[in-house]
């Protein structure tokens, strides 16, 4: 079953098409996850789905409900959380929790049982403001309030930017806590290597949908063979490796170059072989499995 | 910002009707005096006896004394020419020019009363000593009464204004930093997702400020009361009853400005445009029948002129609700046309 159904939808502003064309399914109780820079589009395709933006061409559905036509019904299922902090800085936490609550219509008690293992993180800080929290406590803070009302589906708008590694993962695995509970989790981030806490990825560049699958399928479907190349001097290095007849993409990757070759039988003697001929020093070249951001690279690339 | 909201009004009310007076002493001036007659003399005694006049240079040549107009020493010079006295003897009638600085007009009108009534006493009492009046002139004798401020007391006719202009200040400016600063700060994203219908969302900004608004009109009426004397005479149950339609005209232009801005800043400006023009335009400190035409016919669509009037009218002159239901009639159509708009105009989808 499908929580969320996307057909040709695009929405531009001016000149600049921010979603274009975009078509995929979410399943119900799925954790999707829209990787993708800054620019993407990630946010207004979040902003129409959340029933804030109303799309230029297209449709979709949240819940079997359309984005445009009942919208009304989607806002009462959905739970939004914005990239940027927006709960009131001025209330406490409890206040805002309550706030929140009273808003949907209902009471912290009444959902109590969802967010209690988040909620108990932030019981110390119940009479501080929202304001004075840190980065990871303002962030489950609006991770509560956007479940204080047993939403279907949570569409998270990069929840972990700006958040540092710890919390990161904790907050993943509240995550996968909540994805027990039934709740489809639609998240966004511009971190590659959160890829593979998700179910399936869509991976999204300048509007478009790259490619949407697991992640094992779109790392087993990168084409030919990848390798961790060094050597003495790494920007000839870089520049003799894209002059190689067979080169098929270049990209410097931490301290080495990641290369990948367009044969499908190349060994990493060939590569060796070439680069001393090119006399280079000192080379190490090691054949790795490509990771999600050598797919992104590759599919930008086409 | 509770403090601030209580604490502002109390000092624009002490400050702003204690301060802002009409009423000019101690206007220097200058003397040139062709004359050096025994009339002249009694004219520049009777300047310099007032309470208003201070005597600033005597000198003999009018450029000499235009001088110290330019360093701003004086505002007025009393030019007497030759032979004033001896003119006034043998015709009965005689010259004495007054050159006002006019830099600012209205300040220039009141001296210019001020020293008219000084030279009519003057007149007389040199009518009788040189008793040049072969024949009585007739004359009609004008004796007045100012009815409902017969003091013509600066404080009683402004304290009802500056309330105005208070309740007018918080309800548009609040209102109006309002809903665009959730626009700022992103909280309004929280709750245009919600299911929170609109006139929810509208009637729970307005309603803290409505109260705010009223309580702030309570407060400033009890200290024109209690502090500056100011009569009652009306009922002030007519004039919450007024004023709490009127809190919704100045919210739902608040709110207005609010729905259309994207930052505060640009709220602010418009606020303070629409405030300024209503409030200049208001009958507050300028009043309403000295404007062309076309301005007055603006000034009844103006709330902050209605509301001014209607203020004065019931504490002043003791109105009756008969009276003021125009003005009643007046607030509910712009509330509710406000409102409207400004409701109309609050998205929670963007297209």
């Amino acid at each position: 079953m499908s929580s969320v159904i996307i057909e040709n939808l695009s929405k531009s502003y001016g000149d600049v098409s921010a979603v274009d064309d975009i078509s995929l399914n979410i399943d119900t109780g799925e954790i999707f996850g829209f990787i993708g820079p800054d620019g993407a589009g990630k946010t207004t395709l979040f902003r129409m789905l959340t029933s804030l933006l109303i799309p230029d061409k297209g449709k979709a559905t949240v819940e079997g409900f359309d984005i445009v036509k009942e919208f009304k019904k989607i806002r009462s299922l959905v739970g939004y959380m914005p990239g940027r902090f927006s709960l009131y800085q001025d209330l406490t936490v409890e206040e805002n929790l309550n706030f929140f609550a009273s808003v949907f219509g209902t009471t912290i008690q009444e959902n109590y049982n969802l967010i209690k293992d988040i909620y108990v993180l932030l019981e110390p800080f119940r009479k501080r403001k929202a304001g004075k929290l840190s980065g990871g406590m303002k962030q489950k803070l609006a991770l509560c309030c956007a479940l204080i009302h047993k939403p279907k589906i949570l569409f998270l708008d990069e929840p972990t930017t700006g958040v540092d590694p710890v919390s990161r993962n904790e907050f993943w695995d509240m995550l996968g806590y909540l994805k027990n509970e039934g709740i489809t989790i639609v998240v966004s981030t511009p971190y590659m290597d959160e890829a593979n806490k998700c179910d399936r990825i869509a991976l999204m560049q300048r509007g478009k949908i790259l490619e949407t699958n697991y992640l094992k399928n779109i790392i087993a479907r990168y084409p030919g063979k990848l390798f961790a190349v060094k050597s003495d001097i790494m920007f000839i290095l870089l520049k003799d490796l894209r002059d190689y007849k067979n080169s098929n993409s270049v990209f410097s990757f931490g301290d080495s170059l990641h290369y990948s070759d367009s044969r499908t039988d190349v060994t990493k003697d060939d590569i060796l072989n070439y680069l001393k001929s090119k006399e280079h020093k000192n080379i190490l070249i090691e054949e790795i499995e490509p990771n999600i951001e050598d797919c992104f690279m590759d599919l930008m690339s086409k | 910002m509770i403090p601030l909201i209580f604490f502002m009004p109390v000092l624009q009310l002490l400050v702003l009707s204690n301060a802002a007076t009409y009423e000019i002493k101690n206007i220097k001036f200058n003397i040139v005096d062709y004359d050096q007659s025994h009339f002249s003399r009694e004219l520049i005694s009777k300047f310099t006896a007032s309470n208003y006049f201070v005597l600033n240079d005597v000198s003999f040549s009018v450029e000499n004394s235009e001088e110290s107009f330019k360093k701003n020493q004086a505002k007025l010079i009393i030019h007497i020419p030759k032979d004033f006295e001896k003119n006034f003897r043998s015709q009965g009638l005689s010259g004495v020019q007054l050159v006002i600085n006019a830099e600012d007009g209205s300040a220039a009108g009141i001296i210019n009363n001020y020293a008219l009534n000084i030279t009519r006493d003057l007149n007389i009492d040199m009518a009788v000593e040189s008793s040049v009046m072969p024949e009585p002139v007739p004359m009609i004798n004008i004796d007045y009464s100012n009815w409902y401020n017969s003091e013509l007391d600066y404080i009683t006719y402004m304290v009802p204004g500056i309330l105005v202009v208070l309740v007018t200040m918080i309800g548009t400016f609040l209102s109006g930093m309002n809903v665009v600063k959730e626009k700022e700060i992103g909280t309004i994203e929280q709750l245009n997702v919600s299911p929170i219908k609109k006139y929810q969302f509208i009637t729970g900004k307005l309603m803290p400020f409505w109260f705010i608004g009223i309580g702030e009109l309570a407060f400033g009426l009890l200290i024109g009361i209690i502090v500056f004397k100011i009569p009652m005479l009306g009922s002030p149950l007519i004039i919450f009853m007024l004023a709490s339609v009127y809190m919704f005209v100045v919210l739902g232009m608040g709110l207005l400005i609010s729905t259309l801005t994207n930052t505060q800043q640009q709220a602010m400006f418009i606020a303070w445009f629409f405030l300024v023009l209503f409030i200049l335009m208001g009958g507050i400190f300028t009043p309403v029948e000295s404007m062309p035409a076309w301005a007055q016919a603006i000034a009844y669509f103006n709330p902050v002129a209605q509301f001014n009037r209607a203020m004065r009218m019931i504490m002043l002159k003791g109105s009756g609700f008969k009276d003021v239901l125009p003005t009643l009639y007046f607030f509910i159509v712009y509330a509710s046309v406000m409102m409207s708009l400004a409701v109309w105009r609050y998205r929670k989808t963007e297209s």
